[in-house]
């Protein structure tokens, strides 16, 4: 199938692109990037007024299957994140099993294969069953082909081990993924730890319970070498260790997720179970220095960390709700709100975060419209609102933090490896 | 100025004007229960439930107490035998207290912000009687009733609350209605049982009880819970007594007619003497007294708000 993508601005940062642009695509690949391109085409799009990027890679996502099919499906959230622009998606292996041996990574593979509407990447667990008391068998998960590894959702306690496994992780090549908590400080807290905390009658999740855990998996990529990539990045203090760690020369990356630049902990307020999120929404200051940590390339990556939840799971009290909100839906939609219409980003700025970053960051050839390259992208009618409601939303979740939110931005079509895979 | 919620969640919510509504309106039933009837018809035909996740019996009784003096049916739901035992959920068991054409229903929960959930997912009036470590609305309203009725009025006056401001419903909704009104509010308490910002909400804070003691006008004692499964640190029972449990002899340096408070059930010998609990100035009882008043006006107030919001 050939596409003709015409008039679109196109906004490349790999190949250092941003201007008016035809986009070619044949046999799936990229096969010109030009100005007014005159050749024929089986579908040709009109893009006139509209942004051209790469696909998305979305390099925190939590697919739920196996195990929790109730909550989200690798053929429900691959669907969602089409509707995103997102064209690639690494798979967190908090699932049930757990991705921690070749055969459970196997059997999610079996399923990406049937069901799976764009690219999903495998992550592996550092630990068997994420227990965090013997390793995984880490060298027989990168034969199975896992991206990287993690124990998301929870962190390594022992400091001992967690520097095996980084070491392990090395030799493989392997990236670690750090859920950066230390449980022993954030105990039983729901929210941030603060005046909010105070009013609310709720016990408080400290930004120190992050860094703290922050500085030592900083301090172990170091000693072992591995390269280190801090998940969820929400408070100020983490980001000014992650940019003392990169001035020191220490491999070590970083993300944040959308709702960590838009929201505070005053969303809280009114005990909405969909602001509750683990890390917590955290003060104004620390948007404040997200903000710029995203502006000063400290923080490297914009991933959503979509982690769908039943209504049963949370529309109940606040403190037993679960922790979590959908976000491939919004992610694009809420990066252009807050940070391209603020001007705190630029395009290509953007894209680099949610695109080429993290497809770098993995090792994926994707994330660029490169010659050559399979035909991932994503266009956008950036100056359109919409306003997010769980009736619009096609994830089978519908646990956002942006419920009733006017959102600029919508996709008007995906790309995946040279197939349109969402239409407007 | 007219009351319009159709539910009392916390003094947070409220401005001064209606936390003075509502103390207007408990004078005026006040008188009600002096009468050897001991009933007026205000919300007759109207039924309140108690709806209670947490044992309680003070708050419990006053309530039924309260919505009975003014005609209202009551019924009474303990949780632990209630189809809550079977996993039914709390918006469940408001809904179908609702199908049954309950008026009110009057909740205690351990969770903060069960209330504030509930009354969002219902039609009829919901009244929070106490909400984990969130608010109890009514009991600082009969505290701040109390102190109004023996002081003349809140504004300027020094109130000390002395305890485990922390975890405590009973401190965050005296702070609130107190600041509003105009008080000076001072938490005494050891450094980890006071919480984060709470300075933020105009209250002053210090870990010195005599020097607290001496300038307040009435010093509200908030039992000290020692049974707990925190991490936390706490404080040791003794050594707490002896720092911040209220005796005779630490009342001495206090002004002669410090009004002493608490909310009830009072461990004796641990944040108060027997003493003091039963001494010349102990208001304790008529802080129970004045329950009835307060309650009996927050019923009467939510109820009527409804009726007007339904036109009726």
């Amino acid at each position: 199938m050939s596409i003709l993508i015409k008039n679109g601005r196109v906004i490349d940062p790999a190949n250092k692109l941003d201007g008016v642009l035809d986009v070619f695509i044949q046999d799936n690949k990229i096969s010109r990037v030009a100005q007014k391109i005159q050749v024929s085409a089986e579908t040709i799009i009109d893009a006139k007024n509209k942004i051209v990027i790469p696909g998305i890679v979305d390099m925190h996502v939590h697919l739920r299957e196996p195990g929790r099919e109730d909550k989200e499906t690798v053929s429900s959230a691959t669907t969602a994140a089409a509707k995103g622009g997102i064209t690639t998606v690494l798979a967190m292996p908090n699932t049930q099993p757990a991705m921690d041996s070749s055969k459970n990574v196997e059997l999610l593979q079996s399923i990406i294969n049937k069901d799976a509407k764009i690219n999903v990447q495998i992550c592996g667990t550092l630990s068997r069953g994420r227990l965090g008391q013997e390793l995984s068998e880490i060298i027989s998960l990168k034969k199975a082909g896992v991206r990287a590894l993690s124990d998301d959702g929870s962190s390594l306690d022992n400091d001992l081990l967690m520097l095996e496994a980084l070491k392990q992780a090395r030799s493989a090549g392997l990236l670690a993924i750090c859920h950066c908590e230390d449980k022993s400080l954030s105990g039983k807290g729901v929210i941030n730890l603060g005046f909010n905390s105070t009013r609310l009658g709720l016990r408080g999740i400290s930004n120190a319970s992050e860094y703290k855990r922050v500085q030592r998996d900083v301090e172990l990529s170091r000693q072992s070498g591995c390269p280190v990539h801090i998940a969820h990045v929400s408070c100020r203090e983490s980001v000014e260790i992650i940019a003392q760690a990169k001035q020191k020369g220490y491999p070590i990356t970083s993300e944040t997720a959308p709702h960590y630049f838009a929201l505070t902990e005053d969303e809280l307020l009114g005990y909405d179970s969909n602001m509750k999120m683990n890390p917590p929404l955290r003060s104004k200051e620390d948007l404040t220095v997200i903000i710029r940590g995203l502006k000063d390339g400290i923080i490297d990556v914009i991933a959503s960390d979509h982690a769908p939840h039943t209504e049963n799971e949370k529309d109940i009290e606040f403190e037993r709700a679960e922790f979590g909100v959908v976000g491939l839906e919004t992610e694009l939609s809420v990066s252009i709100t807050e940070l391209i219409d603020k001007g705190f980003l630029n395009w290509p700025e953007l894209v680099k975060k949610l695109c080429l970053n993290p497809a770098r960051i993995l090792g994926l050839n994707r994330g660029s419209l490169t010659v050559g390259d399979l035909a991932d992208l994503a266009i956008i009618s950036d100056q359109s609102s919409w306003v997010v409601e769980k009736a619009g939303l096609v994830s089978k979740s519908r646990n956002s933090a942006f419920l009733g939110r006017s959102l600029k931005g919508l996709v008007d079509y995906t790309i995946c490896n040279g197939t349109i895979v969402y239409q407007r | 100025m007219l009351w319009t919620k159709k539910d009392l969640l916390g003094l947070e919510y409220l401005t001064a004007e209606e936390i003075n509504i509502i103390l207007d309106t408990a004078e005026s039933f006040k008188e009600v229960s002096t009468r050897e009837i001991k009933k007026v018809p205000a919300l007759r035909g109207k039924t309140a439930v108690n709806l209670f996740y947490e044992p309680s019996t003070r708050t419990r009784v006053s309530f039924e107490v309260a919505a009975k003096r003014l005609s209202a049916d009551v019924i009474n739901i303990a949780a632990e035998t209630s189809s809550v035992r079977k996993g039914e959920t709390l918006i469940d068991t408001g809904k179908n207290i609702q199908a049954l054409k309950a008026d009110i229903i009057i909740m205690r929960h351990s969770c903060s912000g069960a209330a504030n959930m509930l009354a969002r997912s219902l039609d009829i009036s919901v009244v929070n009687a106490g909400d984990g470590w969130h608010e109890h609305p009514t009991q600082a309203l009969l505290d701040i009733f109390t102190l109004k009725e023996k002081l003349g009025k809140i504004e300027g006056l020094n109130v000390a609350i002395v305890g485990d401001i922390a975890h405590s419903r009973v401190a965050r909704s005296n702070i609130w209605g107190l600041t509003k009104l105009g008080a000076k509010v001072t938490l005494c308490a050891p450094e980890m049982l006071l919480p984060p910002g709470i300075a933020l909400t105009g209250a002053k804070t210090s870990s010195d009880l005599e020097a607290v003691l001496k300038n307040a006008d009435a010093v509200n004692v908030l039992r000290m819970q020692f049974e707990r499964d925190e991490n936390a640190a706490f404080p040791e029972q003794l050594d707490y007594f002896k720092k911040f449990g209220i005796t005779e002899e630490k009342l001495e340096k206090a002004k002669k007619n410090i009004l002493v408070m608490h909310p009830g059930p009072i461990n004796r010998g641990i944040e108060m003497s027997s003493g003091v609990a039963d001494g010349r100035n102990s208001v304790i009882l008529d802080q129970v007294t004045n329950g009835i008043a307060v309650r009996m006006a927050v019923l009467f107030l939510v109820s009527q708000a409804r009726e007007t919001k339904q036109g009726i």
